[in-house]
């Protein structure tokens, strides 16, 4: 399951970069968005990945046990999930508008006037 | 609960939501937008206060005891920080009363001013990485709004590519903080700190470091990852380029002292040369850039990339003068930049233009508006006796002692050719006759334009007046910054107390 999404991420932020580094404005924003997927997969992961058990600290104990996975990389994650929804809709916005203006969505194309 | 930690963060809050309730009215809105503001800087001022003496105040916000919860820390450094963003709001506030347009603000430019100030405000403030991210989050958010507040075309270019490079920057944040985490199981700053003192110095601590420094090189504007900022800072309306222009990479400044003074401080093998390195090619390449170009906000904006370089100058040399340096350059430069932004949107008002070539006669039309370019222009070129020539004097210093005569040569050049660009504006904009053709002049600047667009700048002038006659007093606060910068483990017992301490 780890190496599964350890390439998934691989892919993700390959593809990412990938996209990022196109002319065209639309994949450069889809670019971020993947790039961002990647960041979130990868926290995600850093709290270990198990299905032994809820991370619940039994009575008497002062730590939950170590098979059960780490709840607070996933809160993090619900944060930065939360916060990239709202910055890509931004961005998409944002590029929609540049792409009225300028009429083209290709950025070397974007070149102020003056 | 500590309330001066707090109040920093919901005055600009409580005045966003007011400026938003009170919408109906431009005026209340203005007088709300300023009295919050008024707020802000007595908030900073209290906070200020209280950390003089090297208290650090810390508050575990929701008492969750650090290192689980999140905590809110105040050093010297961070205050002072804090102090200077409200100030810097406050004067944009009353800029932007004549040096703005109607439409934006109605539009909400007031709330998200206050919005932004609270982000910069947090992310000086907090102890826990995971949680500057969100502060960096808020601050971007409100941030890309403003800068493409009005939609104009050209300023829809420059916010595209800021949006852009900036949400590459939080990705690499977010994938630091994540590993970092896999390998230390914390992200509060004091507990990441004392937990990497187990680890080995290389290896994964350097990956994590380089991603940090990658991030926060890009918030900064560092070489070679700087090219969003002259294709933006320009395009918005003044105040609040002027905003952008002091505050915003000054955080990425910020977050990069704190992380290689606290969090990262035992592999400076790798990161001291490399932080040199980039500091030197930043000053240079800013610079450069500004030499050649035409229009008053380019030349301004390419400046602030050469002056990012010597704030990494200081932290790259890493002795406690020149931490001491690089604080006071960072404060100092907060006030001039952002003056001199404040000044370029009065020249257009004055001039009627931004580019150089159709700019002419601003010293018979305006002496007022003249006295108040050169003051900030020559302290940044490092002129004495004004703040910018001893927050270099500072780091040359520091670059001598620790024997680097490279970074001090480089530093010295690039101040010199900031004089030189400095002026050639002074040269083309104020002492040359107005070009032919260039049409009737703008009215004068009526009484109330002057007290809206001149009145900040020339407060913010006399900060700078002040901090140059009286350098001394920044100098020995910038240097107990500096000692407590340098010194971690007061950051860690404040924050964790006595069981951080002894490990």
């Amino acid at each position: 399951m780890t190496l599964l999404l350890a390439l998934a991420i691989g892919v993700l932020y390959a593809a990412g970069t990938y996209l990022l580094l196109r002319r065209s404005a639309i994949r450069v924003v889809f670019g971020l968005a993947l790039l961002g997927y990647a960041s979130n997969l990868l926290v995600f992961t850093a709290g270990r990945l198990s299905r032994e058990g809820p991370p619940i600290v039994p009575e008497g104990a002062v730590a939950a046990a170590a098979t059960s996975a780490d709840p607070l990389p996933q809160a993090l994650v619900l944060t930065a999930i939360v916060i990239g929804f709202g910055v890509q809709a931004f961005a998409l916005v944002l590029l929609k508008r540049t792409c009225q203006e300028a009429g083209t969505d290709d950025v070397d194309a974007m070149r102020e006037e003056g | 609960m500590n309330t001066l930690l707090v109040l920093p963060l919901l005055v600009p809050l409580a005045t966003a939501a007011a400026t938003i309730l009170l919408a109906r009215s431009p005026r209340a809105v203005r007088t709300a937008s300023f009295a919050g503001a008024a707020a802000s800087l007595g908030a900073a001022v209290a906070l200020l206060g209280a950390t003089r003496d090297g208290t650090i105040l810390v508050t575990q916000a929701g008492a969750w005891e650090a290192p689980f919860g999140i905590s809110l820390v105040a050093d010297r450094f961070a205050a002072a920080m804090v102090l200077v963003a409200a100030l810097l709001l406050a004067a944009v506030v009353v800029s932007s009363i004549r040096g703005l347009d109607g439409a934006r603000e109605r539009a909400g430019y007031h709330p998200l001013l206050h919005v932004l100030s609270m982000g910069v405000s947090g992310a000086f403030l907090t102890g826990d990485l995971f949680n500057l991210y969100v502060w960096f989050e808020v601050m971007l958010m409100s941030s890309f709004v403003l800068v493409s507040l009005g939609g104009e075309r050209a300023q829809l270019q420059g916010a595209l590519k800021y949006v852009v490079l900036n949400l590459v920057s939080s990705a690499l944040f977010l994938a630091g903080a994540g590993l970092l985490y896999g390998s230390i199981g914390t992200l509060n700053m004091a507990g990441a700190a004392v937990a990497l003192r187990e680890l080995p110095a290389q290896g994964l601590p350097s990956v994590v470091a380089s991603l940090f420094l990658l991030a926060f090189g890009i918030k900064a504007a560092a070489f070679p990852l700087f090219f969003w900022l002259p294709a933006s800072y320009h395009t918005p309306p003044m105040p609040v380029a002027a905003l952008f222009a002091g505050l915003l990479t000054k955080v990425g400044v910020y977050a990069l002292v704190r992380v290689l003074t606290l969090v990262f401080v035992r592999d400076t093998a790798f990161t001291g040369p490399l932080l040199l390195a980039v500091a030197a090619l930043t000053m240079v390449t800013g610079v450069l850039g500004a030499m050649a170009q035409g229009d008053v906000r380019k030349v301004l904006s390419f400046h602030i990339v050469s002056q990012i370089g010597y704030m990494l100058m200081g932290l790259g040399l890493g002795t406690r003068l020149a931490l001491a340096g690089t604080v006071f350059y960072v404060l100092h430069h907060i006030v001039v930049k952002a003056n001199l932004f404040l000044v370029a949107g009065a020249m257009r008002r004055a001039g009627g233009s931004f580019s150089l070539e159709k700019l002419g006669s601003l010293l018979a039309r305006s002496p007022l508006l003249a006295a108040a370019f050169l003051v900030p222009a020559v302290s940044l070129a490092g002129l004495p006796p004004l703040s910018g020539f001893w927050a270099k004097y500072l780091l040359v210093r520091a670059g001598l002692e620790a024997g680097n005569g490279t970074i001090v040569a480089v530093a010295l050049a690039v101040s010199l050719l900031t004089l030189f660009s400095m002026t050639k504006i002074w040269n083309e904009a104020f002492w040359k006759p107005a070009p032919a053709g260039a049409g009737a002049a703008p009215a004068p600047l009526s009484a109330a334009e002057r007290a809206s667009l001149l009145g900040p700048v020339l407060v913010l002038g006399a900060i700078t007046v002040a901090i140059g006659l009286g350098a001394g007093v920044l100098y020995r606060f910038a240097d107990a910054a500096a000692a407590q910068l340098l010194d971690p483990e007061l950051y860690v017992r404040a924050v964790l107390g006595a069981r951080g301490g002894g490990t």
